[in-house]
């Protein structure tokens, strides 16, 4: 009965999600208050009703209902509590059902958040959300409804969750990167909404910045924790691989970033606006695109977990309406955008386009690599794959080019930059940047390597010139003291998003050309060098885990005499579905992770054990934390409140006088 | 110009959902009874044992089980006494799919080696040109060279008697 909720709950959020899609845009047309009225309560209903539809999904995980199908696939009686919640996004409709949540949380907080906007607008913007949703809505319910029940026969246990996904990390990664892939559905929205409306003004992109910068802050923490997943849990160690799927989260991640830039241009200077709305539709289709590329099966990755030729065809067709009508609108519309003002060959303008420019670049080089093999394919040329070696060809030149442009932007002014003293301090930047960075792989030892030096000097380069700027603008604004407060916290933002991207730029330098990395056979007793310490393996034991067995050896770590510290990789076979995972032991620390994994038992007792010394690795991730924290800082900006304030203030005079 | 230029982004979009689709038809799945019928695709790999380069040329002229295997698959060392009773009685070509040398060459010296040819396939080339979903799969393959059945999993007693037997029957 229960599970029939959940159901009668999401057909109940598709029925709210036609009216969303309908009665606002009709309200808007045909000019009656009434029917844009409705967006609203609309909204928050459908949030409501997919509540209760993904809180009855894992009210079935929880109790270990197994009538349900989906239940019965990804759960097992000892899978631990939070592992059953986690598994409700673990496969391919929970996963939707996710989305859907996801998007309707984000209708209700443009609901409730839109007031300094004019109704019929936020109105037109819900309605667009609607639409998203009932193409989202109907594909759960026609192909991968989440609640099919196996009666009367429910089997007595589940078959497991993919042991891959077991895992902290799991929990939130999904979680985090549909908030950013869904969150771009809003800034999408408001590009339609302008578009249909017309209003191809500025105002839209002042509404939808602090939307799409939160929207980019969750999608770069959520890409940050798949890549910290894919480095401790895959037992390779390292932590991004080009796969499709990752791909299909940093293309959106790199249109994000350009349109968050170009947005600032549009809304400070009304410039950039067709390219601007162009961005806005791109992002968001991108992810879309993404999601389509993952879950239809048309390119094969290590994890599309649900490749379905039928399904694939039902995304295409809701890729074909939603991209190709937005594209067709933009077409017919964007024609007449007039672009009022002009920009000097230096100033803010022409570096915030040459960061988009570059950007878009690297979108479209990555989006072409991934593709390439389905192009190929499709012309009959066979199956190719491009790997590593392309992207990193590719994508290392050109983040360079658009690092060593980042300096320049903050410390440029709008409309032009006669003067070539607000560049004065980037001499002193550049001088320190490439010594040190010349001097930097003499100081590791070790053979020189001048890709290290080139990336560290980048990465000074960025972090020093985002300090300099920073006590620039501090400086005008009187003492650090009572300064910080005052600063936009726009401004903040960005310069702690500027400085997480230097942190990550010199852990991937480190990392990758200066990794520690050795295969060994090692048994009980064997000892071998690591770096600065002895790696001594003590024991060989048998583990019962809940709902695995695993082989775990024990490693004491030396450093000199004294024992620094005692770890357990585990190679374990999870026992409903026979997979054998590694469960690396990483001691991580600030200059370097050390890693430890065991690879394949060998004959007499012996493992092979793969052991890492991995310098700065952690720097890539708390760089994208910086990023992440950049972005959520900004949108607390007093203008945004005050925008709310003012027009509750006004909301209340206007009560007052009636 | 403008007004044209507005109708790029429509027409590559366009462009890419013509792919699109055509992928979806191509979809790994179905490879399998597009290969039925189908001479091994050809391949350039080396053999396990001996180093020395391999072709689709040197495969056994005679019918023959190709089995796709791994030291990292469990259920490969399920069927393996098996796979070494059928190998008296038909040639069975490894595939190691995937695998790393050592790992590999340890599995084999473990287990028995019953296979009359190892293909060394680290990448998983040839794995993809079958269109190989994961280990263990096995092929029949006929003395001309041409695939004429797919096995996906453990092939024991029942599956060679039902799946396997009857197809061989025809062959003679």
């Amino acid at each position: 009965m229960i599970p029939e909720i959940g159901h009668f709950a999401l057909v109940l959020a598709f029925a709210i999600a036609i009216c969303l899609a309908v009665f606002p845009l009709y309200g808007y047309l045909s000019n009656q208050q009434g029917f844009c009225a409705t967006a609203k309560p609309l909204a928050l209903l459908q949030g409501l009703a997919l509540a209760v539809s993904f809180g009855v999904l894992m009210y079935g995980f929880l109790a270990h209902d197994f009538s349900v199908k989906y239940v019965a696939d990804n759960s097992n009686l000892d899978l631990p509590w939070y592992f059953r919640m986690s598994a409700v996004w673990g496969a391919h409709e929970g996963s939707l059902l996710l989305w859907a949540l996801i998007l309707a949380f984000w209708g209700v907080t443009v609901a409730l958040f839109s007031r300094g906007i004019p109704d019929h607008m936020s109105a037109l913007v819900l309605s667009v959300m609607g639409m998203i949703s009932v193409g989202f809505l109907a594909f759960m319910l026609f192909t991968s409804n989440p609640f099919v029940r196996i009666l009367p026969f429910s089997p007595a246990n589940g078959a497991d969750l993919n042991p891959l996904l077991q895992d902290p990390g799991l929990i939130f990664h999904p979680p985090m990167l549909y908030m950013g892939y869904v969150g771009l559905s809003v800034a999408f929205a408001f590009a339609m909404a302008s578009l249909i409306s017309g209003k191809l003004d500025a105002t839209w992109a002042r509404w939808s910045r602090p939307w799409t910068t939160i929207a980019w802050a969750f999608l770069t923490l959520g890409i940050a924790l798949g890549s910290w997943w894919a480095y401790y849990e895959l037992g390779w160690g390292g932590w991004w691989f080009w796969d499709p799927v990752e791909n299909a989260s940093l293309i959106p991640w790199l249109v994000a970033t350009a349109l968050m830039h170009s947005l600032a241009v549009t809304e400070k200077r009304g410039l950039f606006r067709s390219w601007t709305l162009l961005l806005a539709i791109a992002a968001f289709s991108l992810s879309l695109l993404g999601t389509f590329l993952v879950r239809s099966g048309v390119l094969t990755s290590v994890h599309a977990f649900a490749n379905d030729p039928e399904r694939g065809v039902f995304i295409l067709g809701f890729l074909i309406v939603v991209i190709g009508g937005s594209l067709t609108l933009y077409a017919i519309r964007a024609s007449k955008v007039s672009e009022p003002g002009e920009f000097a060959w230096i100033s803010r303008e022409s570096f915030l386009l040459f960061n988009n420019l570059i950007l878009t670049v690297m979108a479209v080089s990555v989006l072409l690599g991934t593709l390439y093999p389905l192009l190929v394919d499709a012309v009959g040329g066979g199956k190719v794959s491009v790997g590593p070696p392309f992207f990193n060809a590719v994508f290392v030149p050109l983040t360079a080019i658009l690092v060593s442009g980042m300096a320049f932007g903050p410390l440029a002014k709008w409309r032009q930059s006669e003067d070539p003293r607000l560049f004065r301090p980037l001499i002193v930047t550049l001088i320190v940047s490439v010594v040190v960075g010349l001097a930097w792989p003499s100081i590791l030892g070790g053979q020189y390597s001048i890709g290290t030096a080139i990336g560290v000097a980048l990465a000074l380069w960025v972090a020093i010139a985002t300090a300099v700027d920073f006590v620039k603008k501090v400086g005008l604004y009187g003492g650090v003291g009572t300064t910080l407060a005052r600063v936009e916290r726009g401004m903040i933002g960005m310069w702690l998003a500027h400085f997480g991207l230097a942190l990550t730029i010199f852990g991937v330098v480190m990392v990758e050309n200066h990794t520690e990395h050795r295969d060994l056979r090692m048994g009980v007793g064997d000892s071998q060098n690591l770096g600065p310490y002895d790696v001594l393996m003590t024991d060989l034991t048998v583990i019962n885990g809940p709902n695995y067995v695993a082989d775990q050896a024990t490693f004491e770590i030396y450093q000199g005499d004294a024992l620094y510290k005692t770890v357990t990789p585990q190679k374990r076979r999870y026992n409903a579905s026979g997979m054998v995972m590694t469960e690396a032991a990483i001691d991580s620390g600030v200059t370097r992770d050390l890693y430890i994994a065991m690879g394949e038992p060998l004959d007499g007792g012996d493992w092979a054990v793969r052991l890492s010394v991995k310098p700065f690795v952690d720097w890539i991730w708390a760089g994208a934390f910086f990023m992440g924290l950049g972005g959520f800082v900004s949108i607390t900006d007093k203008r945004y409140r005050q925008r709310v304030r003012e027009e509750k203030e006004a909301g209340a005079a206007e009560g007052a006088t009636a | 110009m403008n007004r044209i230029m507005v109708w790029l982004p429509l027409a590559v979009f366009a462009i890419l959902v013509g792919f699109f689709f055509k992928g979806l038809t191509l979809d790994p799945r179905e490879q399998p009874s597009a290969l039925i019928g189908q001479p091994v695709p050809e391949f350039q790999l080396t053999d396990l044992n001996t180093g020395q380069p391999l072709s689709r040329e040197q495969l056994p002229q005679q019918p023959f089980l190709l089995n796709v295997w791994a030291s990292w698959c469990i259920t490969c060392q399920v069927e393996h006494p098996y796979l070494t009773q059928l190998s008296q009685q038909m040639p069975v070509v490894g595939l190691n799919y995937k695998d790393t040398e050592t790992a590999a060459k340890n599995w084999l010296q473990k287990l028995g080696d019953p296979y009359a040819v190892q293909i060394f396939d680290p990448t998983g080339r040839l794995g993809l040109d079958l269109g190989v979903a994961g280990a263990p799969e096995t092929f029949l393959v006929d003395g001309s060279g041409v695939i004429h059945a797919r096995i996906q999993g453990e092939v024991n007693q029942r599956v060679f008697e039902r799946q396997i037997q009857p197809l061989l029957e025809t062959f003679q």
